[in-house]
């Protein structure tokens, strides 16, 4: 094969040229991807603060994103605790440590665990339900209904989503952290053999405010992520069935990556 | 004369590198009923949705009652879609909405018309389109496609728009019950004094609602005049359309180009 390349130098210039093409062509693909995000983003943001509501569809989208979501979180941060207690209890044992483990749960779940877990339980829950939902209205034409009934889609789909998720998450993330702990107490007091007392008092001893603050801003941050990756999908969602599928896959896998990113940035800020 | 209610010209536009309206030019009067036939995949839907605002067009002026709908501010855009009705090829009905909430909600969300006042409003609508009261508090999925059509189509006339778009009105309906919105159109159309634009591919509506027809073929508008001059175009491609004779000029391999 080098022979045959070697013979024939036009077909090198023309391969590179492809390769080239091909790459400029993705390049230039991600750059428009970026910009129309960034105009939806701009232009769903713009409509949560301006006059006309939806108080309805508000509170609507309140229930489904919070309340609905309270047992998927509830469970998570349950489960999750107890873990983090049960495992920094083994490995502290080796050093005598054990009575870091209260500290080291309440402050797992509150900076880190309940708000990235909750975002990302969200996320799979809300985010692929709003993507399916608007998408649904894409492809039989509910969208553009809407704009030739004079009712700005931004304002009427997506800003009450947005809204709630971005208020909701911090809720949610708030119910998880007492769960969490609640659960590393479960486990530290019934199986560790801890005296409740002293388990309460270093978790109360241990917590700061900013703690418990920047995990609720955090989440904050997940729940506009969340419901904004679902809504940007869903309303640019391609034709079909399998239109919608792709652009639930997307909302999801989109919002847990943002999620996951975002956190780093975020921990950084709050704590470097 | 007077300025036409919808004006096209030299309208363009392209998917890619393929081109969909190449130089549409149409106008369309006051009171008028227009009725744009063509294959599918010929743009029709296109040509719709630019004169809508759902689309933009990439090049060519687009005017409704003379002033450019191209670079509309966000409240004169209000005020324009504020004269247009929709009935759309699915009925894109609000699935999570009762039948009356979605006849009024462009009075209730677009006009703010108070909900009781747009209930009446929407129960008289339905009357209108045959359709009786209590099929106002059931949901668009428990009706029939052809009662989903007539929802539609109330729901288009509720807020007795001055123009009036149809995508393929009769698309999916039994001969009779195609029959039955047809003429619902047309009555519809002449109480509220509306002007119609119609996209459609069924030439036993197209006979029915127009009084003008307008054939689209490879991006262009390629004849258009009275509905009673439709039999007697002289124009090769239009009578293969009308006849729907495999044979003629409109090969399937130009048809899928377009």
């Amino acid at each position: 094969m080098p022979k045959t390349i070697h013979q024939n130098p036009q077909h090198i210039v023309s391969m590179v040229q492809s390769i080239c093409q091909g790459i400029g062509k993705s390049i230039f693909s991600f750059l428009q991807s970026i910009g129309v995000l960034t105009m939806f983003i701009g232009k769903a943001t713009v409509q949560c603060f301006i006059p006309t509501f939806y108080p309805k569809l508000i509170l609507k989208q309140f229930i489904d994103i919070g309340y609905y979501s309270l047992p998927v979180v509830g469970m998570t941060a349950l489960f999750t605790g107890m873990v983090l207690a049960l495992q920094s209890y083994t490995g502290f044992t080796r050093f005598n440590a054990e009575s870091a483990v209260a500290g080291v749960v309440a402050l797992s779940v509150t900076r880190e665990l309940a708000p990235v877990l909750a975002g990302l339980m969200v996320a799979g829950r809300v985010g692929a339900s709003i993507a399916a939902e608007i998408g649904t209205m894409r492809v039989t034409e509910q969208i553009d209904a809407l704009v030739t009934l004079s009712v700005n889609p931004y304002k009427y789909l997506i800003a009450p989503r947005v809204i709630a998720g971005t208020l909701m998450l911090p809720i949610l993330v708030l119910i998880g952290d007492i769960i969490g702990i609640y659960g590393g107490y479960l486990v530290s007091i019934y199986n560790l053999g801890f005296s409740s007392g002293n388990y309460i008092a270093q978790t109360w001893d241990i917590l700061e405010r900013m703690d418990v603050l920047s995990g609720l801003l955090k989440a904050a941050a997940f729940g506009f992520i969340v419901s904004m990756m679902g809504c940007y999908h869903g309303f640019n969602s391609g034709r079909g069935a399998q239109g919608v599928g792709t652009a639930t896959t997307y909302a999801v896998v989109s919002a847990s990556i943002l999620i996951l990113v975002s956190n780093y940035i975020l921990t950084q800020v709050f704590f470097s | 004369m007077s300025t036409p209610k919808i004006e096209m010209r030299n309208v363009k536009k392209s998917f890619g590198s393929k081109t969909v309206l190449d130089g549409i030019d149409l106008s369309v009067n006051k009171g008028e009923s227009m009725v744009i036939i063509g294959g599918s995949g010929t743009g029709k839907s296109v040509t719709l949705k630019c004169v809508l605002g759902l689309m933009q067009a990439d090049s060519g002026s687009i005017k409704i009652d003379g002033v450019e709908t191209k670079d509309l501010d966000t409240k004169d855009h209000d005020a324009l879609m504020s004269k247009f009705g929709m009935l759309f090829q699915g009925g894109a009905l609000f699935d999570s909405m009762k039948v009356w909430e979605n006849i009024s909600f462009g009075l209730v969300q677009g006009k703010k018309m108070a909900r009781d006042e747009a209930h009446d409003i929407a129960i008289e609508k339905l009357k209108q389109v045959g359709l009786a009261a209590q099929t106002g508090d059931m949901f668009p999925a428990e009706l029939s496609g052809g009662m989903q059509k007539r929802v539609s189509l109330a729901r288009a006339i509720a807020t007795s728009p001055e123009i009036i778009f149809f995508d393929e009105p009769t698309t999916g309906l039994d001969p009779i019950m195609a029959d039955v919105i047809n003429d619902l159109i047309k009555n519809c159309v002449t109480d509220l004094g509306a002007t119609a634009l119609t996209i459609t591919h069924d030439m036993c509506s197209a006979r029915k609602i127009a009084d003008k027809v307008a054939m689209l073929y490879d991006g262009k508008i390629i004849w258009d005049g009275p509905v009673a001059d439709l039999y007697d175009s002289g124009n090769s491609y239009v009578e293969q359309f009308i006849h729907g004779r495999a044979e003629g000029p409109i090969t399937k391999h130009a048809a899928f180009k377009a």
